[in-house]
Parts: structure tokens; sequence; C-alpha cells
């Protein structure tokens, strides 16, 4: 029956699932022609070359590609991080980096970091506060009782007081969410940000941003080289080559939302991760071949 | 197993809250005293002594015979009339300590009010740090008894000359210490800082400092213990009166006992200062004291 559904939608719809939560209409990238050189040690390298993707608002997009293909390049020239050689990357229909300009690092586009990157001198409620609080957009009181709220809603309500380092790795990336969350940014960037968890830690921690997403309809430009990860998260996943980084392919996900851990087991979904399977392992053997080194 | 891992994080997470920081510390007291730790601690104290005592006073050994023993010097120090004029029972022992102590305060409290801010600076702000850290590199391994001259032609008093010497030492450690210190921070708390709209002052309180301040303690503690040896060698060179000055001086006039109770006295203060930074620090960074699991 689900089976049915999945297939009509695949027929007649090419541009992936559509969150259910409320309608969103800021938030679209549009990344251009963008091409980006390193230049390390005089050897001059090409991290990405000639890209182009269009996220709409409230889109679910997820980068997937071996080490060191320029994914985060991507991500950190939208963050505002470093800049880019040749291209332009618009959000909603605003110019924010080209060769001469960078991007500045904003509050309506905000990292969860591989590694994460929670203040240690903070407690979990004094790093969700962060925000609003340096913006000076509500008072620390209202701060507070939102960012209270917030981390009930999330589960959270346990560890308001606690530090970072003693709380578990998947809870920290939770008030990580929930820390970029409260400023309600136009864009969530996501840096491999389950990359060092084993799998049964990120199943749950695939859920937990699900409902947030499928909630709040933020677009999401979410980096893994994990491809069920992937397919399971994404409404479109986009497959890019090794360095030189390079748009390979696009799967558009139509595998409807909410999804839950059933998804894993369609029919549908094991075909979409095949067609990603062979368009990935071919780049992950070139740079296996290459044996180059990983490019942060 | 994720489940129960989390659960076990919030139960323990409860616990540590439960107890009063007054209860944690009798806690770890009796931890402390049910191991091993203390009574080798006592043991090996013991042993110094027992070393000190037999090899000056008992055996009298070639080398050893001109050195103080501990019972003259213990007899000396708690006399009441002390042959060398110099006891707990005298003010001249506590104006002596007083001295030290004052000259130590205002150079190390000088050295961090100008270190920390210039060390957070250097790391804050590259280019600054392009001018500035060639000349402290230069200056910093002269040691600070090259500096002697210079110091008193520089300075109107000995007083002053004295207090530079010892501030100048105390300055290089913790200026560089927090320099290393800021950098030792992960650049993705200044790009996550960022990503939530930081101005600069943000970063500069709420991330750089903090960040540091681990760093700025060590420098702390290093900065007030080599205070301590400028301060020394100092008043042997120029002082009229401080723990300096009283151990060159009783060496002068043969009161050898005083020579020992003064360097006692040196350990036992030094210590207590490293005690008290080490305190603040705890105090300060909370973060850290949970982070070792304590």
């Amino acid at each position: 029956m689900t089976q049915n559904i999945h297939e009509q939608n695949h027929a007649k719809n090419k541009t992936g699932s559509v969150c259910p939560g409320p309608t969103t209409v800021r938030g679209k990238i549009s990344i251009r022609n963008v091409t980006k050189n390193y230049d390390p040690d005089g050897a001059n390298v090409l991290a990405l070359d000639n890209c182009s993707i269009e996220i709409e608002a409230g889109e679910f997009c997820v980068i997937v590609g071996p080490s060191g293909c320029g994914k985060t390049t991507l991500l950190n020239a939208i963050a505002g991080f470093h800049g880019i050689s040749s291209g332009e990357i618009y959000l909603d229909d605003e110019l924010l980096c080209s060769s001469k300009k960078t991007a500045v690092p904003s509050a309506d586009r905000i990292v969860v970091f591989q590694n994460g990157s929670l203040f240690p001198w903070y407690t979990v409620l004094e790093n969700v506060v962060y925000g609003p609080d340096v913006q000076a957009k509500m008072s620390k009181s209202q701060a507070r009782k939102a960012a209270e709220e917030l981390l009930e809603q999330m589960g959270l309500r346990g560890i308001l007081h606690s530090y970072p380092s003693e709380i578990s790795s998947g809870m920290r990336r939770r008030v990580e969410i929930a820390r970029a969350m409260i400023n309600n940014p136009r864009v969530l960037l996501m840096d491999e940000p389950y990359r060092a968890m084993d799998a049964l830690t990120k199943t749950v921690m695939h859920k937990h941003l699900l409902d947030i997403y499928d909630a709040s309809c933020k677009t999401v430009f979410f980096i893994t080289h994990d491809l069920e990860e992937a397919i399971f998260l994404g409404s479109k996943v986009y497959v890019m080559t090794t360095r030189p980084g390079k748009i390979k392919k696009l799967i558009n996900v139509d595998i409807p939302r909410p999804r839950d851990f059933r998804t894993l087991s369609s029919e549908h979904y094991r075909e979409l991760k095949l067609e990603a399977i062979e368009a990935v392992h071919e780049e992950a053997k070139k740079a296996f071949e290459a044996g180059e080194r990983e490019l942060a | 197993m994720q489940a129960s891992g989390e659960n076990s994080t919030k139960e323990s997470v409860g616990k540590e809250e439960k107890l009063s920081s007054v209860e944690l510390f009798f806690y770890r007291l009796k931890l402390w005293l049910k191991s091993s730790r203390p009574y080798l601690m006592v043991l090996g104290l013991a042993l110094f002594l027992l070393f000190w005592y037999v090899t000056t006073e008992v055996l009298a050994l070639p080398r050893f015979e001109k050195l103080p023993g501990p019972t003259v010097v213990l007899k000396e120090w708690l006399s009441r009339d002390p042959d060398y004029g110099i006891s707990i029972y005298t003010p001249e022992y506590y104006q002596h300590i007083m001295k030290s102590v004052m000259r130590v305060l205002q150079a190390f409290g000088l050295a961090t009010v100008l270190g920390v801010p210039l060390g957070l600076f250097m790391g804050w702000k590259k280019t600054f740090k392009d001018y500035s850290f060639p000349i402290l590199e230069t200056l910093r391994p002269i040691p600070m008894l090259a500096w002697v001259p210079l110091a008193i032609l520089m300075w109107p008093s000995r007083e002053s000359a004295i207090i530079y010497l010892t501030f100048l030492a105390a300055f290089f450690a913790t200026t560089l210490n927090t320099l290393l210190g800021v950098e030792s921070i992960d650049e993705a708390y200044f790009r996550a800082a960022q990503c939530l709209g930081s101005k600069p002052r943000h970063i500069l309180f709420r991330v750089v400092l903090p960040g540091a301040l681990p760093f700025i303690f060590t420098g702390l503690q290093i900065s007030m213990g080599v205070a301590w040896f400028s301060l020394v060698a100092g008043e042997m060179l120029a002082g009229e009166y401080g723990l300096g000055y009283l151990i060159w001086n009783s060496f002068i006039m043969v009161q050898y006992p005083v020579i020992v109770i003064a360097m006692v006295t040196l350990g036992a203060i030094g210590w207590a200062s490293s005690s008290i930074i080490r305190f603040v620090g705890s105090l300060l960074m909370k973060w850290k004291v949970r982070e070792a699991g304590l």
C-alpha cells in the first residue's frame, strides 16, 4: 500500500519529498557556477569546480561525496568562513558571496559542526541563550524562557545546568541544534554532524533531526559521506565527485515524510540507495586510488 | 544501549547536583584519608627530616657539619628569646615576610593586569602578534639577573628596581601563557560564535577569555613562582628588608639557622600562594573542575 504511494509520487513528482510542516518562504539558496582554488604550498589545488545547486526554501538538501571532495568548502563559503574564486551564491535572491565578496557569518545561516562546538565553559542553558543574548533581540529573561521551552520540547529538560562535558555526544548534538534553532535561522548548515557516532546512536539522532525538520521546515544543507543517512534524511541528494568537486548526480528522494525507521526497509529506499551507491562508489574508488589526504 | 547510556549520564549528573560543595569536600577528604597518599606524604617528609638530622647533627659528615641541623633551626624558630633575633615571636620576622609579600603582590598584580590583556590581544589579533611577538621572544629568555644593573640605573629607588625585576619575570610568563591559551582555542568555537551573531566584544569576553582561562591560570602559577625567584635574587643584591635580604645578610653575619628559617618560610609562602591561585582558578572554571570528573 505505502509502496504504491511511493511509486505514484515517484511518477508524478520529480522534485523530492516536501516537508509536511508549515510552508517556508525564506531560505532559498542558489549556488551558481562556484569554483574554489586553494593555494596551500604553491601547488594550486582546485577544490570546487563549477558547482551549481538550487535549493528551495524549506528543502532538506544533502551533499554526499568521498572524503576531501570539497563538500565542507562549499558549506564554509555559504557560512562565510572563507571566500570563493568564481561564481556566486545567493540567499533569497540576495548576493551572499562571489569572487569579490566573502559572506559575513550571521545568525541566519547557522552551522552545526562536525566535532561539535558547544562552548565548554557554558552550561547547556547558557549555550542556547548565547545567540539571542549577543544579538540583543530579546531580554535576558525572555531568552532564558525561550531556551528553557525549546530544550523542554527537545526532551533536554534534565540537563539544563550541566556542562557539555557532562552529557553524551548525542545529547551535545541535540543541544547544538537547539542553540541554532532558537535563532530562527533561514538555513541550517550541518557539517557531518553525526560522523563520529555509532550506528545505533545515529538512528536516534536521525529521527530527532527529522522531527525538528518536519515541525519547522527550515532549509537544511547537510553534508555527509554516509549514503544511508543521505537518503533517509534528504529530499534531494547531490553526489559530488572526487576533487575537484563537481556535482555528479542529483537524486530526488521522493519518499514521503514523516519518515521513520520503517522507511529504511522499503523497496523504494533500497532502489534509491543502489542508485546512489553506483554513483558514489566510482568516486570513492578514484579518491582512494589517488590516495589524497583529506582537505578540510 | 543508547537509552541506557543516556540514562546513566542523567543519573550521575543528578547525583552531582544533590551533593553540596561542602559535602563534596568532606566526601573527597574521606576518600583521600582512606587512600595511602596522605600517609606516604607524611612518611616522605619524616624520611627527609631524618636524613637532615642524621647527616648534620648525629654523624656531622664532612661538608654537612657546618649546616644548621633541624633541631637547632626549630629551637631558634620557636624561641621567645632567639640567639640571632629572628623567630616567630619577633616582629622583625613578620616585617621581612610582609615586605617580601607586598613586593611580590605588587609585581604579580602588575604583571597580571598588563600581561593577561596583552596576551589575549596578541592571540586574538594576528597582526598585533606579528608586531609584538618577536620582541617578547627576544626579551623573554634574558635571565632576570642580567637585568639587575639596568634596573638599578633605570629606577629612582632600590625598592622600585626590585619590584621591576620581579614584575618582569612574572609578566613574560603570564603573557606567553595567555597567548598560548588563546591559540589553543578550537577554531570551531570562534566560527560558532560568529554564526550566532557575536560582535567582536562578545568574541573577546565570551570566547577568547573563558577559552584561554585554563592556560592563563597555569601561567599565573608559573608567574607567581618566577616572581618569588626574581624577588629573592633582587633582594639579595639590592635589598634592605625582605626574606632574600634576610638570607644573604644572615650568611654575612654568620647566623646560619636564620638562613634555613627564611628558606622554609619562602617555601611555605610560595606553596600557599600557588594554592590560592589554584583555588581562585577552580572557582572561575567550574566547567573545568566538573570536566575532570571531580
